[in-house]
């Protein structure tokens, strides 16, 4: 299938505005309230364990239009967050040493042109963190091409989407020639020694479905991956984290457009584990969008739901104790983390 | 009767055939569960072979479902079409090699 090339911000599609993208997950009647589901496992209201992850998306611009972004995020996309914002993240995590780990998201986060000097920030605090590099941006322009020593050098944890080890379903969910350039890239990292036994510099690969169906088994589709990207490409990599598509934004437009979202809702609703319920990974996150907003995630962050309004809105006003008192905001896309072995940023959540 | 011999919607129901004769039903769901858990063969394995007797005894339900099973395991679109090759391959075989029974008989039955 054919990827557009522009957003649906741009193409100025229903399916770009959030109410409207709620009111089609409210639509299916058929399918019970998630929040009612967590009441029969006495999940409900949904509360924090306690935050120890503080997720940034610095913007939505990106040198990619993926066919399943849950941002919709792309090269038309102006939203990026200023330096000012990154100050005030800044200030939130030196007076919150519960969190140890930042997880910079976008968009292509190395394409705000503030990113290097965020990173150099973060990296003096010692926090952990965690970038999630689409690859191919570190081929996309001379200015990116010292990337990988730049994420050495402040041990930077790199988390990359590969959806397949074939060019075919790789370049169907993100752009034609996108799985040569990633190859290209993973070897580049490599080179600097990242996914090296050893050399404690870890990367990580991601894996969601290119198509309306739920992901596989974490360890065993890791193995897979490893076999296949060592034979065909000589590639070292950490771990796969299998993440499922959650019915929003590009992925919900697919849905429609193909036909499955129904059959896609009801295989996540059939799928739901209690277990996966109870790991789900806005217990132990924040996520902060490019203005500063507060979100239980990046996804309720593209829908526009606010953490509950008991509660911080604004990283100038962050208070973790406050935050963690929180209960936090459900809606049905949240089936999408519930499925199965469960999905979150991290990969699979149960074992 | 029904217009059409096959409904894919028919597919979810397949755990009803439980309502009559449970103890067998049962037994065989039970069975058919511990079949396809990752054992000395991984489940995508598993799901490769499901899919290609599922061409062999050309049954529409198990075609969905094992399509969709071999996607969500991770097999590759050259796996799953190689895995019908070879159904197809055994079945020609299958049909080619009873061949030799047949000149066998002309053997019998010609001067």
């Amino acid at each position: 299938m054919a990827l557009s090339a522009t957003s649906l911000h741009r193409q100025k599609h229903e399916l770009s505005e959030p109410a409207y993208q709620l009111t089609v997950l409210q639509q299916g009647a058929q399918f019970p309230e998630f929040a009612a589901q967590l009441q029969q496992h006495n999940l409900y209201p949904l509360k924090p364990t306690g935050a120890t992850i503080l997720q940034v998306n610095v913007g939505k611009m990106c040198n990619q239009t993926c066919r399943h972004c849950h941002v919709d995020a792309g090269p038309d996309r102006k939203e990026i967050m200023t330096r000012e914002t990154m100050q005030l993240c800044l200030d939130a995590l030196v007076k919150s040493p519960d969190i140890t780990t930042i997880d910079l998201t976008g968009g292509a986060p190395e394409m705000n042109p503030d990113f290097r000097w965020f990173v150099e920030e973060l990296s003096k605090l010692g926090k952990q963190i965690v970038v999630r590099c689409n690859l191919t941006i570190i081929l996309a322009n001379k200015k990116y091409h010292d990337m990988p020593l730049f994420f050495k050098e402040h041990k930077v944890q790199v988390v990359s989407s590969l959806p397949y080890f074939a060019a075919s379903r790789t370049d169907a969910q993100r752009g034609d020639g996108v799985f040569d350039k990633s190859i290209k890239a993973l070897q580049l990292l490599n080179e600097v020694g990242y996914g090296k036994a050893g050399s404690g510099l870890q990367l990580d690969l991601v894996y969601n479905p290119s198509g309306a169906f739920l992901p596989a088994a974490q360890q065993s589709l890791e193995a897979e991956f490893k076999r296949r990207l060592k034979s065909g490409f000589d590639i070292d990599f950490n771990n796969l984290f299998c993440i499922t598509n959650l019915p929003i934004s590009r992925y919900l437009e697919y849905l429609m457009q193909s036909g499955n979202y129904e059959s896609y809702m009801e295989k996540l609703v059939d799928a739901f584990n209690p277990a996966a319920a109870a790991s789900v990974m806005c217990r132990n996150t924040i996520s902060v969008g490019w203005d500063g907003y507060l979100y239980d995630c990046d996804f309720n962050q593209m829908l526009e739901l606010h953490v509950s309004p008991t509660a911080p809105q604004h990283i100038r006003d962050f208070s973790l104790a406050a935050l963690n008192k929180r209960d936090i905001i459900l809606n049905q896309h949240c089936y999408g983390c519930t499925a199965g072995a469960g999905s979150s940023c991290g990969g699979q959540t149960v074992a | 009767m029904e217009k059409t011999y096959y409904d894919p919607a028919d597919l979810k129901k397949f755990g009803d055939i439980t309502k009559l004769q449970p103890e067998m039903g049962n037994k065989f769901f039970d069975y058919y569960g511990e079949v396809f858990k990752e054992g000395a063969l991984t489940a995508r394995e598993k799901a490769l072979i499901a899919l290609a007797v599922s061409h062999a005894v050309q049954c529409p339900y198990c075609i969905d479902a094992y399509t969709s099973d071999c996607l969500q395991k991770g097999a590759d679109e050259n796996q799953m079409m190689e895995a019908v090759h070879v159904a197809a391959a055994i079945k020609g075989g299958a049909a080619l090699v009873h061949g030799v029974q047949m000149m066998n008989k002309i053997k019998e039955l010609t001067m």
